[in-house]
């Protein structure tokens, strides 16, 4: 037993050097200082991080594995619940999760269960051979679309049950929000291609560059022979904010940013995508994609960097361990402020932000306190760039061309409980029915959706066979 | 893959090449692009479908040398293959409920004024059109527009080939002897600005075609907004083409300056590296 009262440290870069590379930020523990994290944990019978974990690991089963040593089944364990544990360790607010609940936590720190199930991840990746049995092979077709976190884990379960699996993606590489959105220090890409790879390596077949909604559409999809199909497009539509001075050059929605840098790799010398690099820039959002885009501005050389978020920092949706990393790594916060104009200069570019002080009232519906406009106090900062990370929604182009798929009125797309939309046959889930959301609600709800579709299309064959 | 099966130089700098893409075929239309990319590190960019062929499985681009991407694609040839394709993207241009339309294309924007053309006629429209040239050798395809318009007009800057003057000319002509139910203009955005402005005074709906700043092409990045009636629009899925009278062009033609020292200079150092390789 571990009496200590804080986490087990996690050797991180020195934020001095790594504010300017694009380098993983945090290494991660080794095997000794997991077993040692491992040993603070107490094994509670009531295990209450289990029940606000999203897919139900079972957190003090693989902890007690890492414990004896054994990591082989501590994976195991993790991976029964769990298809991407490298990246789930890497990216969920473990802070609001399963680690929000730890009976540690009521003197001291939880156990860092984020960073165990990260170690255990990382430490098997390169051990593990292929763990993938032979599957007793079924002829129908199915097909994924969009290689998110959704669709990457409903693609798997599926292809494991023995059908034929394409998926499908817009762009011209997989993994959706976790190539173009999240960036390589906070997410190596290398870990997204392994798990592509594995899929691959599975017998799904892979097709890049096919945008369903305009290259094919679902009737297509039907047409060429697909049973089922699971829609995984996320929520890639930027919103703005609807002040003076979004048009001007050096205004960026995150998503822009983000890929610029993420997909197109603008901050290596070779890649011809350019970006704009002020040397004053200013994020409106406290998620974790203004964290990112925050960082990454940082990264590629801006002198000074701003949030600029309007409730307070205690509010603030991003990940605790980013807004820890971005305050080390000298991002400037401008809480309980907002933005209300962007000022540009005689080219049209970027040269001042002016923001109001807010106010918090009453709690809203989010549970958060509601944020009002200060009279008067408004302050101007001089900026080169802003870029807006207020949120996004999902993409309209498969529902354009597919008038009987019924989307809410903020254009999710409906689902019934097992992930069935409107329409036979057609199945959805992750960010496109959630707006965004994290990465482990929408990998638990491709694996839902996998689920039903295994049971639609069992259905759909007995019927044939009557 | 994108194999190139034909490649044409239509001028000094406009070049006609044919790409295997069966699958973009299926939907593709009149007024839709595609996003390519010639390399593993290179850019995405944009291109207007100028024909497709659902037999052949073939989308033909024409495209002219601006930057870095477009001298890339340049370079390569019959047999080679580009790295990505994809599309078709953005709305189709609407021609069914039209009988008479005027067809403006500018440079080598008459590579996409050129099908509505063709789609008109095919569709028994009266069709004319106006198309416009810096100077004789930088004319291409005025034969098609021959062919598939009721009458067409060739203007050149300097007069060394058709009418001297700018397209502004022929359309003020046009539009004053006659009726049109629209205007469909495709060219630079000063001549769109132009000639959009002509038509307002005589309230002819005008279509334009716009080719702002672009990522992803699938209205993910925002990066191609263009303020349309003071809203913004993504031009990728809600274009390319709006209407005229309400584009905010000086906006659009500040934002389309963004990233050009970097592209002079992308470009530049590429062309350096190409005349080093040939020597």
């Amino acid at each position: 037993m571990n009496k200590s009262l804080v986490k087990t440290p996690m050797r991180v870069l020195d934020p001095l050097f790594r504010s300017t590379c694009f380098e993983e930020v945090s290494l991660g523990y080794n095997l000794d200082e997991a077993m040692l994290e491992a040993k603070r944990c107490l094994e509670c019978k009531h295990k209450p991080c289990v029940s606000m974990c999203p897919v139900r690991i079972d957190i003090p089963g693989f902890i007690h594995e890492i414990k004896k040593g054994d990591i082989n089944k501590a994976y195991h364990i993790i991976s029964k619940s769990s298809l991407l544990p490298g990246v789930c360790g890497r990216v969920c607010p473990q802070e609001a999760q399963c680690e929000s609940v730890c009976v540690r936590k009521i003197k001291g720190e939880s156990v860092g269960i984020g960073r165990l199930e990260r170690f255990v991840a990382d430490y098997m990746r390169d051990k593990e051979d292929n763990h993938f049995s032979e599957v007793i092979e079924r002829k129908e077709k199915v097909a994924i679309v969009g290689s998110g976190p959704a669709g990457l884990s409903c693609a798997h379960d599926l292809r494991k049950l023995g059908y034929q699996v394409t998926l499908f993606d817009a762009l011209h590489a997989f993994g959706g929000v976790l190539l173009y959105g999240i960036p390589e220090f906070r997410l190596p890409k290398a870990i997204v291609e392994l798990e592509v790879q594995k899929l691959e390596k599975m017998g799904v077949l892979l097709k890049k560059n096919i945008i369903i909604g305009k290259t094919y559409t679902i009737e297509d999809l039907f047409l060429d022979g697909y049973q089922a199909i699971f829609i995984g497009t996320g929520a890639g539509l930027p919103k703005f904010l609807g002040i003076p001075g979004e048009m001007l050059s050096g205004v960026y929605t995150a998503n822009e940013y983000l890929t610029r840098v993420n997909l197109m790799k603008a901050y290596q010398e070779k890649a011809v995508t350019p970006i704009h690099i002020g040397r004053k820039v200013a994020v409106i959002g406290g998620g974790n994609v203004a964290m990112d885009a925050a960082r990454s501005a940082k990264r590629l050389g801006a002198k000074e960097v701003f949030i600029i978020y309007r409730r307070s920092l205690e509010e603030m949706p991003a990940r605790l361990e980013e807004v820890h990393h971005a305050i080390e790594e000298g991002i400037i916060f401008h809480h309980q402020s907002h933005p209300i104009e962007i000022f540009g200069n005689e080219s049209h570019f970027v040269k001042r932000i002016r923001c109001v002080k807010m106010g918090l009232g009453e709690k809203d519906a989010s549970g958060r306190r509601k944020p009002y406009i200060i009279e008067g106090s408004s302050f101007d900062i001089d900026v080169d760039d802003v870029i807006i990370a207020i949120g996004t929604t999902p993409n309209p182009l498969i529902k354009i061309t597919t008038p009987s798929l019924s989307t809410n009125t903020y254009g999710c797309i409906t689902i019934d409980e097992s992930g069935k939309t409107s329409m036979k046959g057609v199945y959805a889930g992750g960010d496109v029915v959630t707006g965004s959301a994290t990465v482990i609600s929408a990998m638990e709800a491709g694996r839902k959706a996998a689920d039903a579709m295994n049971h639609y299309l069992n259905e759909l064959s007995l019927n044939v066979l009557r | 893959m994108y194999t190139i099966l034909e490649k044409k130089r239509l001028t000094e700098s406009v070049t006609w090449m044919t790409i295997l893409a069966p699958e973009i075929t299926r939907h593709a239309m009149p007024g839709q692009f595609v996003m390519l990319r010639v390399e593993r590190d290179g850019e995405r960019i944009p291109m207007t479908i100028a024909a497709s062929n659902q037999d052949q499985g073939t989308i033909t681009i024409i495209f002219q040398v601006v930057g870095t991407t477009t001298r890339l694609l340049n370079e390569l040839n019959i047999g080679d293959e580009l790295i990505d394709f994809v599309g078709p993207l953005g709305k189709r241009t609407e021609i069914n409920h039209l009988n008479k339309v005027l067809v403006v294309g500018g440079g080598v924007g008459c590579a996409i004024a050129y099908p509505i053309v063709k789609a008109l006629h095919d569709q028994h429209k009266i069709v004319d059109s106006v198309i416009g040239f810096k100077t004789k050798d930088a004319v291409f395809i005025d034969d098609l527009f021959e062919k598939y318009s009721n009458q067409s007009l060739l203007y050149t800057n300097d007069g060394t080939k058709g009418l001297k003057g700018f397209v502004t000319e022929g359309v003020k002509k046009l539009i004053n002897d006659d009726i049109y139910d629209e205007v469909i203009v495709i060219g630079p955005l000063l001549m769109m600005k132009a000639v959009s402005e002509l038509t307002r005074e005589k309230h002819i709906k005008t279509i334009v075609s716009l080719n702002p700043i672009m990522i992803d092409g699938t209205g993910m990045c925002g990066g191609c907004r263009v303020l349309v009636n003071d809203e913004i629009k993504f031009a990728c899925v809600d274009g390319p083409e709006f209407d005229g009278h309400l584009v905010h062009f000086d906006e659009l033609i500040r934002r389309n300056l963004m990233y050009h020292e970097h592209e002079r200079k992308t470009y530049d150092a590429l062309c350096k590296l190409l005349e080093e390789k040939e020597r």
